[in-house]
């Protein structure tokens, strides 16, 4: 099982490098989203996979799986929620001012403006 | 058991929250925020003294015993950087009353810099590592919002690449968790750094030491990481730049500075001669940036790139004066550039420009403003006795001892660069035939030149009352020598 995640969480960075490192601005922020569910798998193979039995406190049990992979990745997924709402809204917003997503249109400093 | 050290993260937590129910009362925004952050003062002075006099304060939320639930850490390093925050901040909002503009003000301005105040102490506070990435996040995305607010078109441009980049390396520290935890099982600081003094360091642990090193490197922005950093840093107006310039490269430093003493301390010959390598490659690109531009704002930015270098390189030494002058040099350079930043903004806001080559003359029209720079210009430069030279010379002396005498020389030698970027602007700017500057208004200029001239007093009295402040430094870089005292502090409770 872990053997399927580990090529799994590897296809998703591939993909997601592939993705950040175009020029337009949309696929660059789908490839953050798989890097970071790449992250998350990640966590929760190398927490341990496995475990019979929930992570409950009861008595008599001994192989359960490991509940702190899962609140770990619980309040990553939480988090990389919040950020990738924010910067498709900023992408939005920075389409609409600048009239492209083409990320090669968006160098320069200060100088060039 | 005391909640004390909770204070500083969760007032400023509670009045911005309160601050989103008044979007429109800017009388009550800017109130709102002031208090908040005198409260969260004084209880980060009440938790000081309280370090200093009762030793670590540890406290386990939930009532989980140490290494299941989440600790929270005060120590004496840590303690000093949340006060620093909180002054800073309050001074950097004071100034922001007359210079951010009301459109801005109404938009959730003042609420923005309160979550990432909760952020930034949280950071300096949590013991245990995940938390801290939480931590990261909550000040992260206050200061996504900080960056772009305002929408103009630089800000738009800049903010896309700040974004990407702190999402792809909040990414590399998700990673990284997961590879620590999958060795040692662990997500407690201290509880780590028992584990793998255990097991004694295997390459894998080297590898997240690096790994922790690329994370925290491009937040604190060291040598090939800090690419993103002038470029965002110049697109948000003047006060959110002194916020920005002044806490956030510093949360990553602190970062390296304690996942360095606390966890990889076992093969030291590998990972802190790489950090202090590339401390003082980061001090050179700092150099040559500093001297490279002829833009107010890039001058200084140039210099967060310096001083992150030379506390670094002081934190890889690993002796008592090495790690002393770090935590010395690391709150100089916060209040300091605090200073600088908002004393540029005055620049900016009476000459109407950022570009040297405009500017001229202000010697003869704004001669208190001339004098006090060049105060903090000398300060920044560590000329004695003010503050940026007992850290610094701690810093050679603590090279010395182990050896590094290069390493000694390229900082006395970065001193002499920053003092001539930073002189450089008192030359183009002060000196010279005046030029036409355009109609500024005579109040809010007086108005924000108070916190910028606290800031300077601040920093100056830092340096010369160095010897009131050396037994609180030893507490904090004693805690970074021995880290059997902070396990001891948290797990012991």
């Amino acid at each position: 099982m872990e053997f399927i995640m580990i090529i799994v969480i590897g296809i998703l960075f591939a993909a997601a490098t592939y993705l950040i490192l175009s020029r337009s601005l949309l696929k660059i922020i789908v490839g953050t989203g798989l890097l970071s569910h790449g992250a998350h798998l990640l966590i929760l193979t190398m927490g341990g996979l496995g475990g019979s039995a929930p992570p409950v406190l009861t008595d008599g049990v001994t192989d359960f799986a490991d509940p702190l992979p899962q609140a770990l990745i619980l309040t990553a997924i939480v988090i990389s929620f919040g950020v990738t709402a924010f910067i498709l809204v900023l992408a939005y917003r920075a389409y609409a001012v600048h009239q492209t997503d083409n990320m090669n249109l968006m160098r320069g400093n200060d100088e060039h403006d | 058991m005391i909640n004390l050290l909770l204070f500083p993260i969760i007032l400023p937590f509670f009045f911005a929250i309160i601050l989103l129910f008044f979007k429109e009362n800017i009388r009550v925004q800017r109130s709102l925020t002031f208090i908040g952050l005198l409260a969260s003062l004084v209880a980060a002075l009440f938790l000081v003294a309280k370090v200093k006099a009762d030793g670590i304060q540890a406290i386990t939320l939930g009532g989980w015993s140490a290494p299941f639930g989440i600790s929270m850490v005060s120590d004496m390093f840590s303690a000093l950087l949340v006060t620093t925050t909180i002054v800073l901040t309050l001074l950097v909002v004071i100034y922001s009353f007359t210079a951010i503009g009301k459109e801005r003000e109404r938009f959730f301005y003042y609420p923005a810099i309160l979550f990432m105040v909760t952020g930034v102490n949280g950071a300096f506070t949590t013991g245990d590592i995940f938390n801290m990435f939480v931590f990261f996040e909550v000040l992260l995305i206050a200061s996504y919002v900080l960056i772009v607010l305002g929408g103009e078109k630089k800000q738009l441009r800049e903010s896309i690449k700040y974004v990407l980049v702190n999402v792809i390396s909040s990414a590399l520290f998700v990673i990284t968790v997961a590879y620590l935890y999958s060795v040692i099982g662990t997500l407690n600081m201290a509880d780590i750094s028992v584990k793998i003094a255990q097991i004694g360091q295997p390459g894998i642990i080297t590898v997240i030491a690096i790994l922790m090193l690329l994370v925290f490197g491009v937040k604190g922005s060291i040598f090939p990481l800090y690419f993103w950093l002038p470029g965002s840093y110049a697109a948000p107006p003047i006060p959110v730049l002194a916020l920005f310039g002044a806490l956030l490269t510093k949360v990553g430093v602190y970062a390296i500075m304690r996942t360095y003493t606390l966890f990889f301390i076992h093969d030291v010959g590998f990972t802190h001669e790489i950090l202090s390598v590339v401390a003082l490659l980061t001090i050179i690109a700092g150099c040559v940036g500093a001297l490279a531009y002829f833009d107010l704002k890039q001058i200084i930015i140039y210099n967060i790139v310096i001083a992150v270098g030379v506390i670094l390189f002081g934190a890889a030494q690993m002796n008592d004066a090495g790690l002393t002058g770090a935590i010395f040099y690391l709150i100089h350079d916060m209040l300091i550039k605090g200073a600088l930043f908002l004393l540029i903004g005055i620049i900016i806001y009476i000459t109407g420009t950022s570009n040297l080559r405009k500017m001229g003359g202000l010697m003869k029209t704004h001669a208190p403003l001339g004098w006090i720079y060049l105060i903090a210009a000398f300060g920044l430069a560590g000329i004695p006795p003010l503050s940026g030279f007992v850290g610094k010379l701690l810093i050679v002396e603590g090279a010395f001892e182990s050896g590094n005498i290069w390493g000694s020389i390229i900082i006395l030698a970065s001193s002499l660069v920053v003092l001539l970027s930073v002189i450089r602007i008192f030359i183009y700017a002060f000196w010279g035939e005046p030029v036409d500057l355009p109609k500024t208004e005579r109040r809010p200029y007086r108005n924000r030149m108070l916190p910028a001239v606290i800031l300077v007093i601040l920093s100056v009295l830092y340096g010369v009352g160095s010897e009131w402040l050396v037994p609180y430094m030893t507490d904090a870089s004693n805690v970074l020598l021995q880290p059997s005292i902070y396990i001891d502090a948290v797990l012991k409770e």
